[in-house]
């Protein structure tokens, strides 16, 4: 019987609405080595309803980084990232925005809001998973993520 | 091509002298610029006395435990004030504190790194930052270079 404590998972986040794009970077994280756990939603309701663990999100588990596409069906990924950034326990989960936009505003915006990073959404399929397996490498490999250790409290309700 | 602006936050000198060797091997065009002390950190940020011509960096490594000023102290004051919370700050600091990492992104540090002792794995996340923040990221726009 094998012993060895496994590495503990990474929780993903991904909040993305075009299925092009999802199925792009499901891929990239399918073929990636790291040890993921992947959460899909693919509007900015549902993006808040499994951070806050409502209804059919009561178990899901803490993101320990979240992808975000900024323009969602139902509610803006700008108000996601807002919503997220200004609350107490939620704020210190990274945010990577990832967009096909290049627009100055957006790129401001994204940062005033304190969004962890901004990423433009390459439209050659190589390209993305170059982006793919940079944001995994430098966010798993190098960066330190943050837990919801000693935080009794989300793991009841946020 | 326009060099990268960078400034640097660190007080321990030969962490300086191995962030500036990795940034000159980078393929980044860069302008480091270097400052040992929180109080410093703030007085180059908001263009103060004799950092009054300096320019506006689109990357700040910070670290944790600095003279004078705290770098958490630093990076609560950038992360509050108009125009400079949209700066993307890295911290990069030998702690690996779970306390430390969740308080840095509580005050919106971009991105927490602890500090590798050896040498190579230092060049090594000093080369990936420099990569990752300038060949893959969108870095905010500054006046500068508009």
């Amino acid at each position: 019987m094998n012993v060895a404590k496994k590495k503990k998972s990474i929780e993903l986040l991904l909040v993305e609405d075009n299925p092009s794009d999802l199925r792009l970077m499901v891929e990239a994280i399918r073929e990636s080595n790291f040890n993921i756990n992947l959460n899909i939603v693919q509007n900015g309701e549902e993006a808040i309803a499994y951070l806050y663990k409502k209804d059919k999100y009561a178990q899901s588990n803490f993101p320990n980084l979240i992808l975000l596409d900024l323009n969602l069906p139902r509610k803006d990924g700008r108000e996601v990232l807002a919503e997220i950034k200004n609350h107490t326990l939620l704020r210190r989960i990274p945010v990577v925005v990832l967009t096909t936009s290049n627009s100055y505003n957006d790129i401001l915006t994204a940062y005033n809001l304190q969004a962890n990073c901004y990423i433009t959404k390459p439209i050659d399929k190589l390209k993305f998973n170059e982006v793919m397996n940079s944001i995994g490498d430098f966010w798993f490999n190098i960066a330190q993520l943050p837990s919801m250790q000693n935080n009794h409290y989300y793991n009841k309700k946020v | 091509m326009i060099p990268v602006e960078i400034l640097l936050v660190e007080d321990n000198p030969g962490d300086v002298r191995l962030t500036v060797e990795a940034f000159i091997e980078s393929k980044i065009l860069n302008n480091l610029h270097i400052v040992e002390d929180g109080i410093d950190a703030l007085a180059y940020l908001r263009k103060e006395g004799k950092y009054e011509r300096e320019p506006r960096p689109d990357l700040i490594l910070l670290d944790l435990n600095l003279p004078k000023k705290d770098g958490r102290e630093v990076l609560e004051e950038i992360k509050k004030e108009d125009p400079l919370k949209k700066i993307p700050v890295v911290v990069l600091t030998t702690s690996s504190a779970e306390e430390d990492i969740i308080k840095s992104y509580e005050l919106y540090a971009n991105c927490y790194i602890t500090k590798p002792v050896d040498i190579n794995q230092f060049m090594k996340v000093i080369r990936s930052i420099a990569n990752f923040w300038f060949s893959i990221v969108k870095l905010p726009p500054d006046g500068h270079k508009m």
